[in-house]
């Protein structure tokens, strides 16, 4: 049995800003991360990040990621597991994780639950053919591993991955036959829509992809413009030819693990799926177990990393170390976050926490 | 439009133009930035304190074209690589555009590159009379063109590679 005061489970911008924060108050706490090196989607973001100096912006995510990182390593109140895949959390407040090829039990006094999302997926013609991936696989291959994706690709999704991800890509030496969009409107920051166009890449929005085709791996596509009712409008088909389809159609929040601890779990459209009822402090309706980041509701990296602080200064205050130090810290976090979410684009987020503070959730 | 296509209008672009008499005077810098988003690394980041939002950080960035001197720190910073430095001081018929370009490889000074517009069409081939490094953490290098006077509101990127050395 492994003790420790706080468990953080995840070591992306929530994570690692979360046990960071919580060893600043006198905390100690064990990060478990399931990847070989924490740093969650900071270690593939090459691009400026948004936000205020506060969250770093300006600075590249890749940059950011190293430094909470350096700050977490360096720390003696904080140890790291990495390679280390949390299974489960008990009624008795047990976490159960695989680490170093065993099953290792962990008691800890509060957990952060710091999962993130995942991907989600479109069904079309062709989707299992080898050429078609998501954006977070494209990023991996090309800011990680140094592999060229593709040659030509299609980018499905004008959010901010799409975007984001398909300027990379031309950074990386390959070509983006274009950007599909479904709805109306593009959905990511109109600059990084602005920053890919003016290097002639069309981005049409009301067009879905129908399907991907070629001889055991992807060689075309074909697209067709949608009408309000997102059905394709026949005779406005077109092939598109490319070798890898790239998909960046929105993310989803890992959550598994807080329905298995018996989280209360709400469905909340704004937020993107299924995320644990927290309050204000961002601790969940099982005492003493907190949600910060993507896991709570899908939003920027720079509001996951005001959330993680939050959580990690509440858990730490919790458990006694610092009160009063912490309840200023984490006003002064409820306050960025809300300076963060003040904007339009913020409006969505801030629908989504007002329908689970009528679920008995934050204000 | 903007929101379906990535290119600002005519009239978006009217509502962050210096005056001709301002442009005249000498570099300045245009903010195409037309989205309240949370960010605000161009005020923080302005020496001459010309940039401000006075609504908070999802504010759109407000310049004072008089305070501005053109300096162009703003354009390696802005995370949206949406700021342009434009410079019509000089007399003839070329002016300066200075844009923000995270692309290998680079330019040269003196070489001659193809200049893009907001969609991305060629105007022709340009030359290049200054390549700025934003520094090694920053990591953006602002290339400054000389171009036609006419096409200085239109040229606001340049094609990656294939540089020349004579026009």
């Amino acid at each position: 049995m492994k003790k420790t005061e706080i468990l953080v489970i995840g070591g992306g911008p929530a994570g690692l800003c979360a046990a960071n924060a919580a060893s600043s108050l006198g905390a100690k706490v064990l990060l478990c991360e399931r990847d070989g090196v924490p740093g969650g989607q900071l270690v593939k973001q090459t691009h400026k990040f948004f936000g205020s100096e506060k969250q770093y912006a300006g600075d590249r995510g890749i940059q950011i990621g190293q430094m909470l990182l350096e700050q977490t390593q360096s720390d003696p109140n904080i140890e790291i597991y990495t390679d280390t895949t949390v299974l489960g959390i008990y009624e008795d407040g047990i976490a159960t994780a695989e680490h170093d090829g065993a099953h290792l039990k962990i008691d800890a006094e509060r957990i952060i639950v710091a999962t993130g999302a995942a991907e989600k997926f479109l069904p079309f013609e062709g989707n299992d053919l080898p050429g078609v991936y998501g954006a977070g696989a494209v990023q991996t291959l090309m800011n990680v591993s140094g592999v060229r994706p593709a040659q030509r690709v299609l980018m499905v999704g004008a959010g901010n991955i799409g975007l984001i991800v398909s300027y990379q890509l031309m950074q990386a030496g390959v070509e983006v036959a274009a950007v599909i969009e479904g709805a109306p409107n593009i959905g990511g920051y109109l600059v990084h829509a602005s920053k890919i166009r003016r290097l002639g890449v069309p981005i049409l929005t009301q067009h879905t992809v129908l399907g991907a085709y070629g001889d055991g791996r992807v060689q075309r596509a074909r697209i067709a413009q949608v009408d309000s009712s997102w059905q394709p409008v026949p005779g406005t088909e077109q092939d598109i030819e490319c070798d890898a389809v790239c998909l960046a159609v929105g993310l989803t929040p890992l959550t598994e693990l807080c329905w298995q601890a018996g989280c209360e779990m709400a469905y909340i459209r704004e937020l993107s799926g299924h995320v644990p009822i927290v309050n204000e402090f961002l601790e969940t309706t099982c005492s003493g177990i907190y949600a910060a980041g993507d896991v709570s509701g899908i939003e920027e990296a720079s509001s996951a990393m005001v959330e993680g602080r939050l959580a990690g200064y509440s858990a730490a205050a919790s458990l006694g170390h610092a009160p009063e130090k912490a309840a200023a810290l984490q006003r002064a976090a409820q306050e960025e976050l809300l300076e963060l979410r003040s904007g339009p684009a913020g409006a969505r987020i801030l629908a989504g926490i007002a329908k689970v503070a009528e679920k008995g959730g934050r204000r | 439009m903007l929101s379906k296509n990535g290119i600002p209008t005519a009239e978006d672009l009217k509502k962050v133009m210096p005056s001709e008499e301002r442009l005249a005077r000498g570099a300045v810098s245009i903010t195409e930035c037309f989205q309240n988003i949370p960010c605000n690394p161009c005020v923080t980041s302005c020496p001459q304190k010309a940039i401000t939002m006075p609504d908070g950080i999802n504010d759109l960035p407000r310049v004072d074209h008089e305070l501005c001197n053109g300096c162009g720190i703003c354009v390696s910073r802005c995370p949206g690589l949406a700021i342009f430095i434009v410079d019509k001081s000089a007399g003839g018929d070329t002016a300066v555009v200075r844009l923000p370009f995270e692309f290998l490889p680079l330019p040269q000074a003196g070489q001659y590159v193809r200049g893009l517009d907001r969609s991305g069409a060629e105007h022709g081939w340009f030359k290049v009379v200054r390549v700025t490094s934003g520094g090694a953490k920053n990591k953006t290098y602002t290339i400054s063109l000389e171009v036609p006077k006419e096409l200085c509101m239109e040229i606001r990127n340049i094609g990656i590679g294939g540089y020349r050395d004579e026009q």
